[in-house]
């Protein structure tokens, strides 16, 4: 009893430590994510104070702007000043919408996320089956297809691969709806619950409003499903052909199972751990490859929002952008190494 | 294996002794081991091949274009592929081949400049970590940390944003976004070298740390690293690429492959080979490089 308690106790501090190692490093890397943002912003050629007041502002309304931004004191102060703002969820006004950049980017997010989403789930339903595969004809055709294809994924342009599957599908074969998340005719069918379009619609039972979205979505998220199948299916491989060497696999082997389970039952599931940090890892780079994505397919979501703010020298907006990125990232980050702990009892 | 006796017989022996007489002899001997090794890997030869054409091509770039990249011929705006266009023409009538043929020598410099920034401060920022430790090693790597955080391209975005378009601002940019990785594998193989007991003999015969990590750390870290760098020259080229399609990168009218995509968006349905072709050429030389590093790690970084 004494033992066993003693042990539980033991468990509890070394997962109290592990938790504020991490909780330092996720504090550690949310600052620089900050620091580096607020640097940016302070390199910027473009003069805060104009965006604000405009070209013509008379001399004391310039001045009166520049002391409400804060700008005659010092930079560690600005810093200051602006991790508060941060924090307390303000991240100024976009210049381009005239509205709050928290707003915007909570009205263009659930776009991303569906494309998003959507991308991984195919990268994951045919990456994983191509890479068991390449595992177990490791070094035959199979293999070597699926390599080609890994490294094709690796070296195409996404937003050229967009406008191609634009010019194929939808152009020439019609077999998809062009640029755009729904058609203007079902715009206002679906009243927004969770930004979600597809969700939504099937929600309210709006089903032709859901295909017409479902064949919006389909062509840019099986471009960017493309990009995660070359990194799911290749590290897939990897994990496999490393699990298919271990001795567990012959004993199974020698006890009579059909090389179906040994593979699926066997292998796979212990191939499972570390494949969800690379799914997680995975659906980060979408987030990402979606900036691109999402200009190509006039996609209303997060990437579009931030090239557009870009383009418009609109620094709230871009800053705002790439700090919620930057924090999805880090958040992904700390699931993907959350669930690989609890799930592998060896890297407790 | 005994095939390959037959290639030249002089060299082939010298090279292959298992008693080279110096050391000279000894290292081009490995060099040639992993030739011969590398030479049975036909992707990787594929790969190889792309990437000198690439370089060829760059180097021959006058001589192979029939146009000028950058005359104008607002009379022959838009054609379609044909045996003069081979590629067609653009918007502003200058000939497609011809722009992509320049263009290997705008994604060339953009590599370069990215490689040659890069990889040093890589190999230092590592090397300093993994053999000093303690806390240089804890502030290195947590500064790291925070640049892998980012998404690459997005962070590469915000600087141009800051730092204005161009072809310059974009190297930067991405050169300033690219480190983390190069550093991390220097680190990694650091903390394998350092503990090697030749690393502790010469540490007896007193020699200064940074000799040991210039001289005898550096050199062992170097073949992952370049194994690193070519399979990093893809991403380069399609992050330059994707600066140069929302035109953040090389400006006009340099013949930058992701800025020519750009230009042919609005015509993609009726003119299609003004987009096609340079994405093309992005996707050879980035499956080329992509080949390369896939057999050169097959070679080198044997682990």
């Amino acid at each position: 009893m004494a033992a066993a308690r003693q042990s539980v106790s033991a468990r509890g501090v070394r997962w109290g430590k592990i938790a504020t190692r991490e909780a330092t490093t996720v504090a550690i890397t949310i600052f620089g994510l900050l620091l580096v943002t607020f640097l940016i912003a302070r390199v910027m050629p473009i003069d805060p104070v104009l965006a604000v007041v405009g070209d013509r502002a008379p001399a004391d309304v310039y001045e009166k702007a520049r002391l409400d931004l804060g700008l005659d004191k010092p930079l560690w102060q600005q810093f200051g000043i602006y991790i508060g703002k941060v924090f307390s969820g303000d991240l100024g006004t976009s210049v381009l919408t005239a509205q709050k950049v928290t707003d915007d980017i909570r009205t263009v997010f659930p776009a991303t996320l569906e494309l998003a989403t959507l991308g991984t789930l195919i990268g994951v339903l045919i990456g994983v089956p191509f890479g068991i595969v390449a595992a177990v004809y490791q070094g035959r055709w199979p293999d070597q297809i699926a390599r080609v294809v890994g490294l094709l994924g690796y070296s195409v342009p996404v937003f050229w691969l967009g406008l191609m599957g634009l010019l194929l599908f939808y152009a020439k074969l019609g077999w998809v709806a062009g640029p755009g998340r729904i058609s203007v005719i079902w715009q206002d069918y679906v009243t927004p619950v969770t930004g979600v379009i597809m969700l939504d619609a099937a929600l309210q039972g709006e089903w032709d409003a859901f295909w017409d979205a479902f064949s919006h979505l389909i062509l840019p998220a099986s471009v960017l499903g493309l990009l995660s199948i070359a990194y799911i299916s290749r590290m897939t491989r990897s994990f496999m052909i490393n699990e298919l060497q271990q001795q567990y696999v012959v004993a199974a082997r020698v006890k009579g199972l059909s090389e179906f389970r040994v593979i699926w039952r066997h292998a796979l599931r212990n191939a499972i751990v570390p494949l969800v940090t690379v799914i997680a890892l995975s659906y980060m780079h979408l987030l990402e490859g979606s900036v691109l994505t999402e200009t190509i397919f006039a996609w209303p979501g997060l990437g579009r929002y931030l090239t557009n703010a870009l383009l418009n020298a609109d620094m709230n907006a871009v800053l705002g952008g790439t700090l919620v990125v930057g924090a999805v990232f880090i958040a992904v980050n700390l699931f993907a190494d959350m669930v690989g702990r609890i799930a592998d009892p060896r890297t407790r | 294996m005994s095939d390959i006796s037959s290639a030249k017989p002089g060299w082939h022996d010298w090279l292959i002794t298992t008693e080279p007489h110096s050391r000279r002899q000894a290292r081009l001997g490995q060099f040639y081991r992993q030739w011969l090794a590398f030479r049975r890997n036909p992707a990787a030869m594929i790969g190889l091949t792309i990437v000198a054409l690439l370089l060829l091509v760059a180097a021959f770039a006058p001589l192979i274009a029939p146009f000028d990249p950058i005359a104008q011929a607002l009379d022959k705006r838009l054609l379609p592929p044909s045996s003069t266009n081979w590629f067609g023409t653009d918007a502003l009538g200058r000939d497609i081949f011809s722009r992509v043929v320049f263009g290997t020598r705008v994604t060339l410099v953009i590599v370069l400049l990215v490689v040659v920034t890069v990889g040093p401060i890589g190999l230092l920022i590592g090397c300093a970590a993994g053999y000093l430790g303690g806390w240089v090693d804890t502030v290195l790597m947590r500064i790291t940390d925070v640049f892998l955080a980012f998404p690459r391209l997005v962070l590469a975005l915000a600087f141009v944003a800051a730092l204005g378009p161009g072809l310059e601002n974009a190297v930067i940019a991405i050169a300033f976004t690219a480190w983390p990785p190069y550093a991390r594998v220097a680190r990694a193989e650091t903390l394998v070298i350092r503990n090697a007991d030749y690393i502790a003999a010469i540490r007896l015969q007193g020699a200064s740390q940074a000799r040991i990590v210039w001289r005898h750390v550096v050199p062992m870290c170097l073949p992952s690293l370049i194994v690193r760098t070519t399979l990093d020259m893809a991403g380069i080229i399609l992050t330059a690429a994707g600066l140069g399609f929302l035109g953040l990168g090389a400006q006009p009218p340099i013949p930058e492959w992701g800025a020519m995509i750009s230009a042919g968006r609005e015509q993609i349905f009726d003119q299609w080979w003004v987009a096609t072709f340079p994405g093309l050429a992005i996707c050879v030389v980035a499956l080329g490089f992509n080949l390369l590093g896939d057999g050169l790690r097959d070679v080198m970084d044997a682990r």
